[in-house]
This record gives C-alpha cells, structure tokens and sequence, in this order.
C-alpha cells in the first residue's frame, strides 16, 4: 500500500512538473466549454431571407411583416426579380426564398385559398428542415389569422379547430446550451482519461524506465493502480471544475443528485483509465498510443449522441452504440442534471458501466501482464 | 548458502531464427567481479535480462544466489541490482528523488543504506536538485548505479555501463567497481571494450551467443597460442594485403595504426619478414614482437572453429 502511495506521489510529482499539463487541466476546460458550447448549436438563428413579394398587397406584406418579427429571420433582401433572390442564394448570401406570386390577395380572397413559396438552401439538411419547419409555422399560424379575419360570425360558429400548445419538458426554453454542456463536460473527462492514461504508461517503455521498474519487487497491479489513479483523481477534478465552469458561465441546471454524477463518473473513468492501459499495451511509442485514442475517440464521441440524436441511427449502429460507454454517461449526466432522474431511473446504464468497467479492466491486466 | 552466486548451466534463447544464446553455462564466484566481453549482438544484453528475470529462456538453469530466475523471481529482484545499457530513470525528476523512489519501492530508506552508495553518491550529491535528465553522462551513470544499489543488493548486474561514457569517467568507474567488491557485493558487467577486461576478475569472451572462453585476463593472454608481431609502415592497406601473401602467416588485421600479424610458427624471423617487406617497396618498416592483448585473443578465438576449441 505504501508502495502504491509513493507511486501515485511520483506520478503527481511528475504531471505537475510536466508545463504542458497545467494548462490542459484548467484552460481546456473553460475554453472547450465556451467555443463548442456556444459554436455547436442546432438554433436556427438569422435565418437569411430574401423577399420576392410580387403582390404588393396588405395580405402579401402581412405575411412578410411575420417573417419581420420572428427573432429567427432577417429579411436579407426584398425585390421583384426571382432570378435576383436566386442569384443570391447562388452565391451563399441568403438561406431561404420566400416568393408571393402576383394575384396572392386576390386569389386567396376570391378563391379562398392562394399559394406561396419557399425555396431553401439544403446544403446543409439539418438546418434546412429546421427552417422549413419554422417557416411552415409561422405560414399555419398567419393562415388561423387569414381565416378568422374573413370569416362570417356564422361562419365562426362552424368552424372547429385544434388548437397545439406546446410546451418543453425539461428544457422549457429549448436553451441548447443546458443541453451541451454535460455532454461537453463528458468529452472533457474522456480526453484526460484516454489520452493522457495510455501514454503515460507508453512513455515509461519509450523511454525504458519501465525496465527498471521491472526489476524492481514492485507487482504489476501495483504499478497500474499507482499509475492511473492519479489520472482517475485528475477527472473527477476535472469534472467538478468543469461543473462549476458551467454553472457558472451558462447557469445550466442540476436538478438531480451530484452524488450520482460523481458515482457513475468514478465507474466511468475506470473504463475509460482501462481502455488507455488497453491501448497502451498495444503499443510502442506515445504517438501511436496518441493516434490509436484518437481513432477511438472519434469514433465513441460521434456515436456518443453528443452531437446528434442515437435513436435516429440506424439500429445496428444503436446496437453497436453499447459498446461506446460515453453513451452511457453522457444518459446519464443529462438525466440527472436536467430532468433530475434518481438512481432508480439512470441505473440502468449504471449498472451497464459498472459491468463494462469490470469486463475492460479485467481485459487490460490480462494483456498488460502477458506483454509487460 | 550455495557456494557459487549465479549458476548457468545450457541457457539456450532463441528470438524467431536468431540463437540470441546458444547453450552457455559458467559459475560465478560470491564477491567476484565478472565480466561479459563481446561485440554487439553477442547475447550480453539477453543474458542478463534472463539473469534479472526481465526474460524467459527457452531452456537451461539459471540460479542467482540458489533461486530460480523463474520459481524464484520476486525473491531475486529482492536482491539484486540491475542498471540496464539504456539510462532509463526518471528524466524530469530529480536526482535525489529518483534515489529516493528507487529507496522507497524496495521498503528501505537513501539514510538506511547510505553508507553503501555514499562513495558514488556523494559525487553527484551537490546537484541533487537536478533533474536527473540534464547531468552528464558520467553523472548519469552514478546515479543509474546508486540506484541500482540502494537496497544493498547482493548481486549488482550492469550492462555495459560504460559505454557512451568518456575514458577519464570509465576508468572512474571501475576504481568504483573494485571498491565495491570489497563490500562483498557480487557484480557482473558487460562491455564491449576489450581494453576493461584486465579490471575484472574472470571474463567471459562472447560471439554470436556463445562463450568462447572463461578465465582471469592473465590466463587468456598466457593461452594465447600464437607469436605476434605489430608491423608499421607508411601505407597501412597496402601492407595488409602483402603481409597476408607472406608464407606461415596465420592471421593479418589493422589494429590501430599498425598491423597485427601472427604466426602458428613460435621461431619466426624478424628479420626475414623486415627483408621481405623492404623488397615490396616499403620504406620505413618497424616490427616489434608484441604481448597479446585481450582484443588479439579474442580474434583469434573468433577465428578458431568450435570443434577445435573445446579439444
């Protein structure tokens, strides 16, 4: 024990003499908190319009004037050319059309019904079916108007409509930043647990201290422990700034019980600490241990549902998705944060942790003691 | 207590096709200062990695201080001492923190054993606060071997801890070898400079993995079989090539400035071998009948098939 204890005081020792491991502690951090937290968002906002109003009517600019006063678009440009407003998109200025044809007031009050259109630029899917949704909204909603406005009290009587409201559980401003931090605060545990526990470990064989230890009375699982609990203690840390760095930089909520991000963190480090020993035995220098995490990384963060939703993956790519554990605690971070689930309600991916945890830790001692 | 500290008998390693150690046996003595004498790739390195129980052999006994470099390994790591070719300690800690370390993972203390490695130590004891990957080599190699020695190891292996290592710093070093020999510390070391050899007690010559011969330095220059002449002239090449048509020559190569020729024949001629050179137009010859050295012996081992050797 007092072995691992001395190990674990070198390894300090060692990381806080290290200039480059200061700043990655507490710059990357803030720093990866604000760029991607306000940079990775799904909000559509000044949504560029451009303004083909070929009717010139009250009816015509009614409808423009909702498009005015939605804080999501910016009327960009107005004109009576569509191959103007075209020509724009072309060239990347505007993000959407919104052309009246000639005759709309007319039309629609003679006939009862007149047409509109939307030309969206779908370079990007995502925001241009956002944008089609929103614009499709506020259509439904100027059409309610249009309908009551011409209509007969007769005819008031008659008519039976559905009225939605909505309202947002859990996020009730749909702020996109509560949404990301926990994630962002996950990939920040990961990157100090993977990268920096795997080439720790490839350092002592690159530069052949590990040699001498070897030769030492010290056992392997006291060398492994002395090694990655440092890294463990480093994340938790890091997990508990990050938390106040977001706290408060973007006010984010913590609505359930710290004590269970802590717990699943502690389990969550051990498969990620794990998964570096794991690597590191595969590996001979700290750059290959370096690009191998980084496949690794890539990859689990891409899938981790961080970005984009895993119920919208195709399902071998969810089945798959078990395997990625920062899928299991970025669940978990945003249901205790957000929704403020207790343990009965996140145990469940727990317990998932808790076994994949023993499985890789088991597996990286195996694979360290064979080649060490 | 057995009588011999490292028993080898029939150690065989091999990695893929190369025979890394090919059947070597030798026994050393409690308190003896051996050496390993051999080129690159000679098995030196493997030798001792098996020894300190970094590697497996593939067949064979190999006993330090009566254990069993496989049944016995934590017992042996406890007692011995292994600074490994490479500098392979802590670069970004201090000197005196990787002593420290070094004390502290084998349960002892730097004050508990100071008196052991106070005669190295204290050399390198003024730059205690620096971090041990800015000293010299030399003072690197102190410190490599204060650590290697700070739990009081009964057997102290190193490997080729001079190599790298300016002349001044490598004759320092083996005054500090002897002197701790007479703690009674059994210590082998490998190198491949042949001019160490007379430091040590009893060496072993090493070629491709096998040990061609083990005696005191003495003994190997005595049994060297040959008469040997160092011949000098102007054109070193030139002089190499003729020397090898001379009749009776048994073996011709530079060594240095001047070339080494020996006879099987005990009663050569100088002067017939001065006429012989002068008549090829080499001016100023000078031959001088010489005392093998280490280096000759083992040149001529090297030359002489196995067969022949063990008769």
């Amino acid at each position: 024990m007092r072995t691992i204890l001395y190990i674990i005081q070198k390894e300090f020792l060692q990381v806080f003499r290290n200039k480059s491991m200061l700043p990655i502690i507490f710059i990357v951090p803030i720093v990866q908190l604000i760029v991607l937290v306000n940079a990775a968002t799904y909000e559509m906002k000044h949504i560029r319009v451009s303004v083909v109003d070929l009717d010139l009517s009250s009816t015509s600019r009614k409808l423009v004037s909702k498009f005015q006063g939605s804080p999501f678009y910016r009327i960009q440009k107005t004109s009576f050319s569509y191959r103007e407003a075209e020509d724009q998109m072309k060239r990347g200025n505007v993000d959407m059309i919104l052309q009246v044809p000639a005759g709309f007031e007319k039309k629609l009050l003679k006939e009862g019904q007149a047409k509109v259109q939307f030309v969206i630029n779908a370079i990007n899917g995502q925001s241009a079916g956002l944008t089609n949704a929103y614009s499709t909204m506020i259509l439904l909603d100027y059409n309610r108007e249009v309908v009551l406005e011409n209509a007969t009290p007769a005819m008031m009587a008659g008519i039976r409509s559905i009225q939605t409201d909505y309202s947002y559980w859990f996020n009730p401003k749909l702020n996109y930043k509560t949404y990301m931090v926990p994630g962002i605060l996950v990939l920040l545990v990961t990157i100090i647990g993977l990268l920096l526990s795997g080439m720790n470990i490839v350092r002592e064989m690159e530069i052949g201290t590990i040699e001498q230890i070897n030769v030492t009375p010290i056992r392997k699982i006291q060398f492994i422990t002395g090694k990655l609990m440092p890294f463990w203690i480093i994340g938790l840390f890091e997990l508990a700034f990050g938390l106040s760095v977001g706290k408060l930089l973007f006010n984010i909520p913590m609505e359930g019980n710290l004590g269970f991000i802590f717990l699943s963190a502690a389990v969550y480090l051990f498969v990620i600490l794990s998964f570096g020993l794991l690597i590191s035995t595969i590996t001979h220098t700290q750059q290959q241990a370096m690009l191998v995490s980084f496949f690794f990384m890539v990859v689990f963060i891409l899938m981790s549902g961080l970005f984009t939703s895993i119920e919208s993956m195709p399902p071998w790519a969810q089945k798959l998705d078990r395997l990625n554990p920062l899928m299991y605690f970025i669940r978990i971070m945003r249901m205790v944060l957000l929704k403020g689930s207790g343990f009965a309600d996140i145990s469940r991916y727990f317990w998932s942790l808790v076994v994949y945890a023993v499985f890789i830790v088991s597996l990286a001692i195996w694979r360290y003691r064979k080649v060490a | 207590m057995p009588e011999n500290s490292i028993h080898v008998q029939s150690l065989t390693k091999r990695f893929g096709e190369t025979l890394a150690l090919d059947d070597v046996s030798f026994d050393v003595a409690r308190g003896e200062l051996f050496g390993f004498i051999g080129p690159d790739g000679a098995g030196k390195t493997t030798l001792f990695r098996i020894l300190t129980t970094l590697l497996l052999a593939d067949k064979g006994i190999c006993n330090v201080e009566g254990l069993d470099v496989v049944k016995d390994y934590r017992k042996i790591r406890r007692i011995s001492g292994y600074m490994p070719g490479k500098f392979s300690l802590y670069q970004d800690l201090t000197v005196e923190e990787n002593l420290k370390f070094f004390a502290t993972i084998f349960g002892t203390t730097i004050r508990e054993n100071y008196s052991l490695v106070k005669d190295i130590y204290q050399q390198i004891e003024p730059f205690k606060n620096r971090k041990a990957g800015k000293l010299s080599g030399g003072m690197k190699q102190k410190l490599a071997l204060s650590c290697a020695m700070i739990h009081k190891p009964e057997v102290l292996f190193l490997d080729e801890p001079t190599t790298g290592v300016d002349a001044v710093s490598r004759l320092e070093f083996w005054q500090m070898l002897n002197r701790l020999k007479e703690s009674g510390i059994t210590i082998l070391v490998s190198t491949p400079y042949m001019d160490e050899a007379g430091q040590c007690d009893r060496v072993a010559l090493m070629q491709n993995g096998r040990i061609m011969t083990i005696s005191t330095p003495n003994e190997v220059i005595r049994n060297y079989p040959l008469s040997l002449f160092s011949v000098k002239s102007g054109d070193i090449y030139q002089l190499l090539s003729e020397l090898r048509l001379y009749p009776g020559v048994h073996s011709v190569y530079a060594f240095g400035q001047s070339a080494h020729v020996s006879f099987n024949d005990r009663n050569i001629e100088k002067e017939i071998l001065s006429d012989f050179l002068k008549k090829n137009h080499h001016e100023s010859v000078s031959i001088t009948p010489i005392e093998a050295t280490i280096e000759d012996c083992f040149m001529e081992l090297m030359n002489t098939p196995a067969k022949e050797k063990t008769t």
